[in-house]
């Protein structure tokens, strides 16, 4: 489904790769997680992936395209939750989501009945009408989310869903995720909570200074490390404790 | 197109939650429009209907005191003083008045400059009358040293007005020198009859005469609205610049640009939608500051707005100004990431047009290499339009140069918007 092949990203002033000749293989229908410190690589990987950075050497093909030649179709098929809130805060959740939506070609009735339908799933049909700027951390990132599966993307890239969100928020948006996994979406996601991860991730890779230092499900990774109890403990064996500051 | 449409609702929707927003694009041209044309109708009205009061130290008490005091009574703008607080002025006195800034000028007349100007242009007649053989070739003539009239200015005067006055009183003394050639010769020649001598007879004999050239086709005659609202109106316009690019970067910074280059829809999409608003935007302030014009200035004692018969033309360059301005606004926006590089870049830009336009100075007016500067600022290709449709009577045809020149400069910079973004995205 997804084939990265020695793929390199190097920012303009930077010493070092942000991403240095990664390959990976990513397999349809599986939930990816992407972790690590800190400047490890993960967004700069995950943004090479949705298209927004273009790698200084190596390829990327989803379902068979490439961004250079035929990003249009791979944007069709893909799906964004960044970071970031990426909403228009003087929009209500609905006008929001209309837009979003209708940027994806989606119309009239069939639009209107998918974003009820998801505001509903994640408990704000009673705040459709309202302003985002009126919004909860949380209420903010699950019409985030919506915002990016209104098209029901093949393959969805999450960056940190969870972030900043209260526990019930989090069940929620993870629940949801899970579903949409059942329904044949393919998730790409990366995350600090690690707990949430070993739960979550079908498959992970754990990158570090812009190269994966391992690979597999989280079970097998524990497994690997006899001392390990946890996907934590991995994490930490093979990243070290010490603080990864920088700018 | 559905995608184009939907992006113009959303940008029409924000622009309406955004009620400072909406103060600024249609509230604030509207009162640039009224104070400017009333601060300028008000300057021309003061130099009409207020007399300025101008300091004269008469040291002469001649004719030539009393010329210039006839001229400047009979110019009806000016007040002259020649004593304050009860005390005849001095030389000392009328300088300091103006150096303080409370008089914007002072004359002083030198003493005996009417009895010298008699004697020096008397001995210049005898002199030419002696070269004739009509007067004695052997006359003494008296020692006439050159006279001064010192005017002092208020440093803050502003040049016009100096040059104005200047020139009025040289203007004066040459008439009286005239004078008193004819007089000296007259009396040299001993004609009495002031008829039989046409160099003295009274009046010009060259004078002006102003000929409409559009009479018979001119439905108004051009007022100081009809120049000041095709002008600030168009630099109202221009303004909308500010908070379209501003829109545009606070789009970057919410993130939502980010999704949108995830989600399939072109860029120039993006920015249609933007252009189709703001365009709306721009006409809707053409629409009101015409309306001001017509009905609100009246309201002020300023002379009405006279529209004319080629509204849906004034209503085409309204348009294709608005396309200029909204394709330099999306280039800010594509080009500027934060909102304190886009805001002022964009407002000093904008002033710069206008002044390279000829908003503020007529073009002709600008030394050389300013016009062939101004032949570049859309202001003044959409300032040229507007002249032509509410001054001139052009028509479509006419004023097709320059919205085809607006519609190039919106091409262009909605081009570079376009290209910029893409080496940006890098994708």
């Amino acid at each position: 489904m997804i084939h990265i092949n020695q793929v390199s990203k190097q920012y303009p002033g930077a010493a070092h790769y942000a991403v240095q000749d990664l390959s990976l293989e990513i397999s349809e229908g599986e939930i990816y997680g992407l972790l690590g410190p800190n400047g490890a690589g993960k967004t700069t990987l995950i943004s090479m992936l949705c298209g927004l950075l273009k790698p200084d050497r190596g390829t990327i093909s989803l379902n068979g395209h490439t961004y250079r030649q035929n990003a249009s179709k791979i944007k069709q098929i893909i799906g964004v939750v960044p970071q970031e809130y990426a909403l228009y805060p003087m929009l209500t959740a609905y006008e929001n989501l209309q837009y979003f939506g209708a940027m994806y070609g989606i119309k009239g009735a069939d639009l209107r009945s998918k974003i009820e339908g998801e505001l509903a799933y994640l408990g704000l049909e009673k705040f459709a009408h309202k302003k985002i700027k009126t919004f909860s951390g949380g209420m903010k990132r699950r019409v985030n989310l919506i915002a990016g599966i209104l098209h029901e993307p093949t393959v969805l890239f999450l960056d940190e869903p969870t972030v900043g969100v209260d526990v019930q928020s989090k069940n929620v948006i993870i629940e949801h995720l899970k579903n949409l996994n059942q329904r044949g979406t393919t998730i790409i996601y990366t995350s600090h909570h690690l707990i949430e991860a070993e739960d979550f991730c079908s498959h992970l890779s754990i990158l570090d200074h812009g190269k994966i230092i391992i690979s597999g499900s989280p079970k097998a990774l524990i497994q690997q490390m006899p001392a390990a109890n946890n996907l934590e403990d991995v994490f930490i064996s093979l990243t070290g404790a010490a603080l990864r500051d920088h700018v | 197109m559905y995608k184009l449409w939907k992006s113009t609702y959303k940008e029409l929707l924000l622009l309406s939650r955004d009620f400072g927003g909406l103060l600024v694009l249609f509230i604030m041209p509207l009162a640039l429009i009224i104070t400017i044309t009333l601060i300028q109708d008000s300057s021309f009205k003061q130099l009409n209907n207020a007399k300025i009061p101008i300091l004269l130290v008469d040291l002469d008490q001649g004719n030539v005191a009393q010329e210039i005091i006839k001229n400047f009574e009979a110019a009806k703008s000016y007040q002259l003083l020649t004593e304050l607080e009860g005390q005849i002025l001095t030389e000392s006195t009328a300088k300091n008045a103006v150096l303080s800034g409370d008089y914007q000028m002072a004359i002083v007349i030198p003493p005996q400059l009417s009895s010298d100007l008699e004697k020096k242009v008397t001995q210049n007649v005898n002199q030419i009358l002696s070269e004739f053989g009509l007067e004695e070739e052997n006359s003494v003539f008296e020692t006439v040293e050159a006279k001064q009239i010192k005017l002092y200015f208020d440093p803050a005067l502003q040049l016009a007005f100096k040059n104005g006055v200047m020139s009025g009183i040289d203007q004066m003394i040459a008439k009286l020198e005239s004078k008193y050639i004819y007089e000296a010769f007259q009396e040299e020649l001993a004609t009495d009859d002031e008829q039989a001598n046409p160099l003295l007879s009274e009046g010009n004999f060259v004078s002006f005469v102003e000929i409409d050239p559009l009479e018979g086709k001119r439905e108004a005659i051009p007022n100081s609205t009809q120049h000041n609202v095709p002008a600030w109106t168009l630099f109202a316009i221009f303004f909308i610049v500010i908070p379209l690019s501003i829109n545009m970067v606070k789009e970057k910074n919410q993130g939502t640009f980010v999704r949108l280059r995830t989600n399939p829809v072109s860029y120039l999409t993006v920015l249609g939608g933007k252009t189709i608003t703001y365009v709306l935007v721009s006409f809707v302030q053409f629409l009101l500051m015409l309306a001001v014009g017509v009905y609100v200035l009246p309201l002020f004692g300023l002379p009405g707005l006279a529209i004319g018969s080629n509204f849906m033309v004034l209503c085409l360059v309204a348009i294709f100004a608005g396309f200029a301005a909204v394709g330099f606004g999306l280039l800010l926006g594509t080009l500027a990431s934060t909102p304190e590089q886009s805001a002022p870049f964009g407002a000093t830009a904008v002033v710069i047009m206008a002044a390279i336009g000829g908003v503020w100075v007529p073009v002709f007016m600008m030394p050389k290499l300013m016009q062939t500067l101004s032949n570049i600022s859309p202001m003044n290709w959409g300032l040229e339009a507007f002249y032509d449709v509410f001054l001139r009577q052009a028509g479509i045809v006419e004023v097709l140069p320059e919205i085809g020149l607006l519609f190039l400069f919106f091409l262009i910079t909605l081009t570079l918007a376009v290209v910029f973004d893409k080496k940006r995205s890098l994708v």
